[in-house]
């Protein structure tokens, strides 16, 4: 980067990576499970086929490894301050420790833990790591999701833009 | 996250069972816009790219376009079908390095590039990827389970 190219990482923002949101806490429904299963057009009986569930290894009705991304982290304390308009998913890294099972309850926290830009056809692009943790009501952590959020260009705001 | 106990489940597929350079079956999935809408209510993602042409058309995209975590959904099934109830997703790492489209035929790939046993457990690493109809992986990744140890298991 030329110094007259200004950087888009402002000291303000610089000032978000390592904030805790707000927790947001969620009651694992069972027809959310199923509904998110027959969303992606999993037939995995585990997640919809209470009986088939409880004589498997897990002992009940569990949840997709995906199912995650339906439970929305809190917000952090104060508005994240995006400089984009449009935003692209880059990908998820998640780790898993224990299941979620139908009837536990999630928290979901999350934090920046990294931004860094680069230049490309689009112009200037901000690339975010969020690492999300999702802890159940036994204290125990049961997955983390570190996210890669992208966002570029000026205009009109994309729905979800400020909130990911 | 191991399995130590399986309860009354008998394992039917064993960490044995697994070499490396071993293909997954193939996932094939067939999306339409419809699944995209589904997909959005049930995860709660209304970014409008996924649901609304003109906003896709602004963006320069022909259709709308599927999102990316759909596309890790898919490639979490790809896994967990294949390693069955007594195996353990531990890792899953997905890359969205090119868009795909409704009504696209999108291929879910998996080879298994490692196996290790550590402390008793049985691990299995694997490489997956969506594949578009042009043959690119568009979405690649990589997942790690835990399979049950065979020799091990009385």
């Amino acid at each position: 980067m030329t110094t007259s190219e200004k950087s888009v990482i402002t000291d303000e923002l610089l000032a978000f990576i390592g904030v805790e949101s707000k927790p947001a806490t969620y009651e694992i429904e069972r027809h959310a499970v199923e509904r998110f299963a027959c969303a992606i057009g999993d037939p995995n009986p585990l997640y919809s086929n209470e009986i088939s569930a409880r004589s498997s290894s897990y002992g009940s009705l569990i949840a997709p490894p995906t199912f995650f991304r339906s439970l929305l982290p809190g917000d952090y304390p104060t508005t994240y301050p995006e400089p984009f308009a449009h935003i692209l998913d880059g990908g998820s890294k998640y780790r898993y420790f224990e299941p979620v099972r139908v009837d536990d309850q999630i928290s979901v926290v999350r934090k920046i833990t990294d931004l860094f830009e680069k230049r490309g056809r689009m112009g200037t692009m901000l690339f975010k790591i969020t690492e999300i943790t999702y802890t159940n009501q036994h204290g125990q952590t049961v997955a983390t999701q570190a996210t890669t959020t992208i966002t570029y260009g000026t205009g009109e705001k994309d729905s979800g833009v400020d909130s990911h | 996250m191991t399995v130590t106990n399986f309860g009354i489940e008998v394992p039917t597929f064993w960490f044995e069972d697994v070499a490396v350079g071993d293909e997954l079956p193939e996932l094939i999935k067939e999306p339409d816009t419809r699944q995209l809408v589904m997909y959005a209510g049930a995860s709660q993602d209304f970014v409008a790219i996924h649901y609304d042409h003109k906003v896709a058309a602004e963006a320069g995209h022909p259709k709308v376009i599927i999102h990316g975590a759909l596309k890790s959904a898919w490639l979490g099934e790809l896994v967990t079908g294949w390693m069955g109830s007594a195996g353990r997703l531990l890792e899953l790492d997905v890359s969205y390095r090119a868009i795909d489209f409704p009504d696209d035929t999108a291929t879910c790939v998996g080879k298994v590039i490692d196996i290790r046993i550590e402390d008793g457990v049985g691990f299995v690493e694997i490489e997956i990827g969506l594949r578009n109809p042009a043959g690119q992986i568009t979405t690649p990744g990589r997942a790690l389970v835990s399979l049950p140890i065979k020799a091990t298991f009385s």
